[in-house]
């Protein structure tokens, strides 16, 4: 059973057993538009919770996207260097950033479950 | 979405009829009335023509050593009718500040007066070179002395750097001037190396901090628009090497703590860099350094009037307090008992030894110098404080006849710039960029847009000074009735726009995914297909 929590910097975060898949949410990417470029880390990289993993290029502007917590990155999404689109057409499933190894799965109770996450866009704009 | 991007082949001519361009407008050829589709000019090539008929060259022996020509260079053939009228219709396309308003907010998009262009064509100035000996230039070094002299006073500081192309130029400039300045003090191996800068600065200020070796960190902006200044105090420390901080902001207001700013950065031993790209709204009413910053880039292609969009170069001098003053970048202007001369070497005996390096070839944009000098001795001190004075009136007077149909970002007054957000947009299906496209079916360029990034889906309007009330009336008319086109339900207006253009929307994400940067000939498009 997997588990999905989401940042208020509108990343997502599913954990399946040690390794967790990071990337943008759905409400991220309308706001964002069309996305031509994904900057991604390299592997064996370690990232810290709220500070920078990879950078989104959109036709409006790049933004950074931030690791939801610490962990080292043991895998990156080669496929969004040909086809950065994926970020658009399918955010939270092909459209994924990076796989951590997390440092402490702890760290995800601070983080915002779906229903609150939903709330929390609903609140802005 | 566009579907009709330039097909890179002469059947743009349209002369077969049938193509996307001939569809879209209706027309057998294309054109649209007297809006010409216009191929490149590799597309008209007519091999062997020529403008001049040249004799054929006589036999002559290669001296190039194993050099060897491997194919044609490729250049088009044309006749000379045929160029004057491509380049023609080229300029044409170009909207400028010449065709009408150009509301670009952080661009300044201000009248270039015809003065000042006049004054940059004088024989005198314009054919001269910088490696002429400096005694036949004393009347353009001179000039140089002159518009520093200015700036110095209008800025109350007492050092300028001349030399910047730019305004990013002149942060890189100024940011340089601020490291030599820290090394000098604490030793290269200083561990200052933090800049701060709102969220709200200009892409370029991390951009210069980083490109100086400094480590970036973001100032968050309060309710009103402005840095919250507890957040800035809490930043501070020991090893911040600057703040960087544009007055008025980006989003058009005046940051009212500057002065506590600036103590506070100085207590905590930093420099205080600002962004003068607005300084249009304050030059003649409020002197920089008596705000307390350190170095600041003017932009003379802004604030004084000098061409920019395409018609530049920019112009970036920097001015520099008591404590940067020494570090500034060669080659500079002085004034010694033999008249003026150029400090070209931090060993010549009228250098101080601290400059940090030379920026440019050489002393800056000549033709620049001589454009603001005529604005500002045009204007004179009372002129440019009416500058300040009218630029803020205009942006007050857009704001104030706007705020009941669009959504205001911050409580007004504003300064030089109207910030307005997309809420008045909320559930109308349109977004900021639909509203920008449908501006241009009306004949206006847009301002600029979702810019400043602390605002949801930014307006930002900047009128200058040098539109009349007629103009400014005209446009705000414009702007009410999208506005409560939008708020009407017609998304569909919005969603289509703009329909006049010679093209529709274009494939913006398509040209940035996989960008045609480079024209190639059928034939090799056709080699390259078989």
């Amino acid at each position: 059973m997997s588990i999905i929590k989401f940042t208020k910097d509108h990343e997502w975060i599913k954990l399946d057993g040690e390794v967790a898949t990071v990337g943008i949410t759905d409400y991220a990417q309308q706001q964002l538009g069309d996305v031509v470029f994904v900057e991604l880390p390299e592997v064996g990289r370690n990232v810290v919770a709220g500070k920078e993993a990879a950078v989104v290029e959109s036709v409006k502007a790049a933004s950074e996207v931030y690791a939801p917590v610490a962990g080292d990155v043991v895998e990156v999404n080669e496929a969004l260097a040909d086809d950065p689109a994926l970020v658009n057409r399918d955010p939270q499933g092909e459209g994924w950033f990076v796989k951590l190894r997390i440092e402490n799965q702890g760290d995800l109770d601070d983080l915002l479950d779906e229903a609150a996450y939903k709330e929390y866009c609903e609140g802005l704009h | 979405m566009n579907t009709q991007g330039r097909k890179t082949h002469i059947d743009t001519l349209g002369v077969e009829g049938g193509n996307a361009a001939s569809a879209a407008a209706g027309t057998i050829s294309g054109n649209r009335a007297l809006m010409l589709e216009e191929p490149l000019i590799f597309e008209q090539d007519s091999p062997g023509t020529t403008g001049v008929d040249l004799p054929e060259p006589p036999t002559f022996k290669p001296r190039l050593g194993k050099v060897r020509e491997r194919g044609t260079i490729g250049l088009p053939g044309l006749s000379e009718p045929e160029v004057i009228r491509h380049y023609t219709r080229l300029s044409q396309k170009n909207f400028a500040i010449d065709s009408g308003l150009y509301p670009l907010g952080s661009c300044t998009m201000k009248h270039n007066p015809r003065l000042n262009e006049k004054l940059a064509r004088l024989p005198g100035l314009s054919d001269i070179h910088p490696m002429q000996p400096e005694r036949t230039v004393q009347g353009a070094l001179e000039l140089i002395d002159t518009l520093a002299h200015w700036l110095k006073t209008l800025t109350g500081m007492p050092a300028v750097a001349m030399s910047p192309a730019a305004g990013a130029h002149g942060e890189l400039c100024g940011m340089a001037a601020i490291r030599a300045a820290i090394e000098d003090r604490d030793g290269s191996t200083s561990h200052r190396r933090r800049v701060l800068v709102p969220e709200s600065a200009h892409g370029t200020n991390p951009a210069t901090a980083a490109a100086c070796g400094f480590t970036v960190d973001a100032i968050p902006a309060d309710a009103t628009g402005r840095v919250d200044l507890e957040a800035l105090k809490a930043k501070l420390g020991d090893d911040v090497a600057a703040i960087m901080l544009t007055n008025p902001n980006t989003c058009g207001l005046f940051e009212r703590d500057i002065i506590e700013i600036a103590d506070a950065v100085h207590k905590a031993g930093a420099f205080f860099y600002c962004d003068g790209a607005n300084f249009n709204a304050i030059v003649g009413r409020v002197r920089p350094a008596d705000l307390g910053i350190d170095a600041m880039h003017i932009n003379l292609h802004k604030t004084f009037s000098t061409p920019h969009g395409g018609g530049g170069p920019g112009s970036g001098p920097v001015v520099l307090s008591e404590a940067l003053a020494k570090f500034v970048p060669l080659p500079y202007v002085v004034h010694g008992e033999d008249g003026f001369s150029l400090v070209e070497s931090g060993e010549d005996d009228q250098a101080n030894g601290k400059e940090f390096g030379r920026l440019k070839g050489f002393h800056g944009q000549m033709g620049m110098f001589v454009r603001a000098l005529a604005y500002i001795l045009s204007h004179g001190a009372d002129g440019l404080r009416q500058v300040a004075s009218d630029a803020v009136l205009n942006a007050n007077y857009v704001m104030a006849s706007l705020k009941d149909v669009m959504t205001a970002s911050f409580e007004g007054p504003c300064m030089h710039e109207a910030l307005f957000d997309d809420r008045f947009l909320k559930g109308t299906g349109v977004t900021t960029l639909d509203f920008a496209k449908a501006m241009i079916d009306e004949g206006y360029h847009p301002m600029t847009m979702y810019f400043p990034l602390v605002v949801h889906g930014a307006f930002l309007i900047e009128p200058t000074e040098t539109e009349s009330k007629q103009s400014l009336d005209a446009f705000i008319r414009v702007m009410r009735g999208l506005a409560e086109r939008a708020r009407s339900g017609d998304a569909e207006h919005f969603l289509g726009a703009p329909r006049m253009t010679p093209r529709r929307r274009l494939d913006e994400t398509g040209a940035a995914r996989k960008p045609v940067l480079r024209w190639v000939p059928e034939v090799s498009q056709a080699e390259a297909a078989e």
